[in-house]
This record gives structure tokens, sequence and C-alpha cells, in this order.
């Protein structure tokens, strides 16, 4: 499921005094089956943009397609569209409302016309893709939940209804380290097993840059990167002056370079750092040990 | 906030005229002067002579007369209705007859009497908030009934709980139309269906949001305690109001022009 954004401008109350531009002529195309990071500083559009994505949105002008269907155009029927382009906000749990697990993680099957074995089904499904068990959960509070416990079950609910694109905003906002390191995981390996197309919001370069094949960068309204991580990174100085910056250990190698080791700086996970720093210094793998 | 942008209760135009300058509690109680006048007041000559008052101060304020009269446009059914029911509903001089509604010369004075007041009681007092930014007009209404007090009327309790309720009206439309998106990319459909089928659409608005609320709530508390917030006793203020000579003027104008009004019109 593709979808491709055409010279896309929003503002903010328009027609009134106060109207403000979020993003201004985006062009951007992406296709099924990419992961792809979006990050930018606050206040740089992002989640103005990804809300285009599933027609929350409609461009104050310019044209968005999801899979070659206009969302600008009348008759295009926004629901059916926002079923198959799913999306997580920021901090979901603060949207829980069922009075049962099984209720507020169906919510959105139901909305879709499914009868009710399919939602339960839906429902068991979604539950073990973010590692929940549906048989001790079901009848539960949503509300009776940890936080992080929460998280995962709104997640759950968008997952119910088997989007083949997940916009998740900041998904890991406010989690322990394991928590995020779970959830991210879990992201991943929906992405590998299912195929779907996964666009991950976040200001942490940490977070997005080991898991996407794409990088997109945003200031100020406007893409001003785009690329492979590997691309997106060597552009250091840029990414700073924007107030983002690039994965510590990207940095440090970075440093170690300048400090006259020569290692490749094209590296943002640390399990790819030890290999190539041992290596640098003339060491084998498992000599350290 | 696309869809909230017509909520204008309570707005307030920042200006810097004489009207804005007026300390809150000046202007607390002129109001509540134009309030009893109004019903006071008999005669069309009266009214005109308020209007002229009103008219005058809306002058001296800056404000653009479209914009305090606009302040009447969610009011027009009400006013309508008003008038109409007067029209229509008393007895006495019948002036023509349609089926069975008649128009009666006293109603018609009666109703055009009471749209006048409606008319005149709105705009009069909406200048109040239109003038009055939200927290003087808190701090006024606290400075007012401090003297009750004595009687157990919680002055700055009252105050506080409105300056809350004040400061949380934006960040709960924002939830809400938050909340709204959420739910509306889950396939929720806020607007088609009967009315039952709309008033259950909400549940999975109203839930969260009250939610939300509740912790907000809970974290303000814990927030102000944090900052020593142990209610009014022997709180020091950050803006003191100061009665001045341009209120003293002010009020003794509106005081002597209600006097004359009531006693000759």
């Amino acid at each position: 499921m593709s979808i491709k954004l055409e010279n896309v401008s929003y503002s903010y109350l328009e027609g009134t005094p106060m109207s403000k531009v979020a993003i201004r002529d985006i062009n951007l195309e992406i296709e099924a089956g990419e992961f792809v990071g979006l990050i930018g500083a606050t206040g740089s559009g992002k989640s103005t943009l990804v809300q285009h994505f599933n027609g929350l949105l409609l461009p104050t002008t310019g044209k968005v397609f999801v899979d070659g269907v206009d969302l600008t155009k009348k008759e295009t029927q926004l629901r059916a569209i926002r079923q198959k382009v799913g999306m997580v906000f920021q901090y979901p749990e603060h949207q829980l409302f069922g009075e049962t697990i099984l209720e507020d993680v169906g919510f959105g099957p139901s909305n879709g016309g499914l009868d009710e074995a399919d939602v339960l089904e839906r429902v068991k499904e979604a539950l073990s893709y973010v590692g929940l068990d549906y048989e001790s959960l079901q009848d539960r509070s949503p509300f009776e939940l940890s936080g992080g416990q929460k998280r995962r079950v709104a997640i759950a609910g968008v997952l119910a209804m088997r989007p083949s694109v997940l916009i998740l905003d900041e998904p890991t906002a406010g989690l322990d380290p394991q928590g995020r390191e779970e959830i991210l995981n879990q992201i991943r390996d929906l992405h590998e097993e299912r195929g779907i197309t996964v666009i991950l919001v976040s200001h942490s370069m940490e977070d997005v840059a080991r898991l996407v094949d794409r990088l997109i960068v945003m200031e100020k309204g406007t893409i001003s990167l785009d690329g492979s991580p590997v691309e997106v990174f060597r552009q250091a100085d840029r990414l700073k002056n924007m107030g983002l910056g690039i994965p510590q250990i990207t940095e440090l190698m970075n440093e170690l370079k300048v400090c006259g080791l020569n290692v490749n700086t094209d590296i943002f996970r640390v399990e790819e750092a030890e290999g190539e720093i041992l290596k640098a210094l003339g060491w084998q793998n498992n000599e350290h040990v | 906030m696309s869809m909230f942008k017509n909520v204008t209760i309570g707005q307030h135009i920042p200006g810097d005229s004489i009207i804005h300058r007026l300390d809150p509690r000046t202007k607390i109680i002129t109001a509540s002067f134009l309030i009893v006048l109004l019903f006071l007041v008999k005669g069309f000559m009266g009214y005109g002579l308020v209007a002229l008052g009103i008219a005058a101060i809306i002058g001296a304020s800056g404000i653009s007369w479209r914009y305090v009269l606009r302040g009447l446009r969610p009011l027009l059914v009400i006013l309508i209705l008003t008038v109409s029911l007067h029209i229509f509903m008393t007895e006495g001089r019948v002036i023509f007859q349609l089926w069975f509604l008649k128009v009666t010369w006293e109603g018609l004075m009666r109703g055009l009497m009471m749209g006048t007041r409606l008319i005149l009681l709105i705009t009069g007092t909406s200048l109040l908030t239109l003038t009055t930014s939200p927290i003087q007009l808190t701090d006024g209404i606290e400075s007012l009934l401090k003297p009750g007090k004595k009687i157990g009327i919680p002055a700055h309790e009252l105050a506080m709980m409105m300056t809350i309720a004040l400061r949380f009206i934006p960040t709960l439309l924002e939830e809400t139309e938050k909340i709204m998106k959420a739910q509306m990319a889950r396939g929720a459909d806020f607007q088609s269906g009967g009315i039952v089928q709309r008033a259950k659409s909400l549940i999975p608005l109203l839930v969260p949001l009250f939610v939300n609320a509740f912790r907000r709530a809970d974290e303000l508390a814990i927030a102000m305690e944090a900052r020593g917030y142990r209610g009014g006793e022997g709180r020091s203020k950050f803006r003191e109001n100061h009665f001045q000579r341009i209120d003293a003027i002010a009020f003794s104008t509106v005081v002597v022009f209600s006097v004359i009004i009531v006693l000759f019109f």
C-alpha cells in the first residue's frame, strides 16, 4: 500500500488572522513494505504530516493518494482508508475507554463492520502481537493495567484493524528502557513477519536508527533530508543545527576518526561499533574476551 | 483547533483603552448596576439613553462594533423567541389577526421593550468580559467577595476554581479534538446516525476525556501543594488591584447617569 503526497501544504486556522502554516509544499512517496523513520524537532510538522496519511487532516493545498485513491476528493470513503492506514497517536493509552480490554481493542474492527467471531479473532491476534495474553486479560478493565501495558493495549487497538500501513507517533515516549525496547522490537517483528509498512515518528535518533530503512528529517514544515540512515547521519552538522543529533555511537565513531583511528563512521549500532573498533585496533573479535 | 474556532464564551480582547485599564471591580460593579438599571427603566426614552451610554463605552474601549454585536449571534434564537412570544401572547387592542395569531398593540410594545432590554443586557455585560482578562475578572470577584467571608462565602476558593476552570478550557478543547481524531483513526463516526447512535458514539470520546480530566486535576493538586499552596489565608498577591482616580470618575458618572435615568425617564 503506497502513500503519495503532491505539493501538500497545511495551515491551521486557515482563513483567520491566527493562521499558521504547519507544513509547506511536501512531495513524498512511501512504497509498500518500507520501514520509514520520520524525525524532526518539536514543532517541525511531523505530527501534522502523518495525519494526512489517513485523511484525519486534509491538505489546504495539494493532493494525497493512498494506493492511488485521492483522499482530497469528496466521494472518497475516509473511514475505509483509516481501516487500512492505522495510526497510533502519542500517549495512545489516554484514549482508552472500554469497560473491558476486549471491548476496547475490538472497537476498530467492530467499526469496520466485522461480526463478533471475526472481531474476537482480531483481538486475540492483536494482543498476541504486542505480547499480551488474551485469556487472562480479556475481561479486565484497561484502566487497571500498568502504564506500559495500557500502551500495548492501545497499540493492539489499532493493530486489530489489520492495517497495511502502521503509523506510530512517538510510541515509546515516557516508557522505561525495557518497555521501549520491547515495543520497538514488536514493531520490527510486525514489519518483518507481516510485511506491514511502518512509519515511525520520533525525535529520538537512537530509537529509529537501528530499525528503519529510510529516514525522513523534517525542519520547519518541510522535508530537509530523505535517505537511508547512513546517508542522513553523514550530515551530522546539519542535524545538530536543527536541534537534532546523531546516535551517540555514531558520534563516538566520528570522534575516533578525528583522533586518528581509522574506523568506518557509518555505524549506528553498538554491536557493529564494537567489531569496527576492534578491527581498527588490529585485534581479532574474540581476543578481548 | 479547527472545530472550535466558533466558541466565543468569555472572549477577551486585549487592549490599552481607558476601559481596559479600569479596575476590574469598577467594571464588575458597574455591569451589575447596568443589569439593575435595565429592569428599572420603563420607557423607550430611558432605553435610548442607556444605549447611548453603552455606545459611549464601546467607543472608549476601542473594540469594533461588529465584534461586540457578533456576541448577539448565538443568542439570536432566544431573542426572536422572547420577542415573538410577547408580541403574540399579550392580550389587548388587536392590530391585526392572522388565523389564530393576533398581534396586539400592547404585545408589540412589550415585545420591542423586551428585545431592547435583552440586547442592551447582552452587549453591556459582554463589554465586561471583552475588556477584562479572565484573571483580572477572578481577582476582582475575589476581592469583592472578601467581605462575605464573615458569613461563610469562600471567596478565595471560588476565585481559584474559576481561574482553574478558565485555564483548562483550551486544554480540554485540544484534548477533545485529539481523542476524536484517535477514535476516528479507529473508524469511529461522530457525525452520522440517529440520536441514540450518536449519543452512543460519544462514549469513546467522553470516557477518556473524563479519565484524563481527573488525572490532570490530581496532578495539578499535587503540583500546587508542592509549590506551597495552602489556600487563601495569608497569601500575598502578584497583581494588586488599585482603585484609581479614573475608577472614581467612571463610577460616579455611571451612578449619576443611572439615577437620572431612573428618576426622570
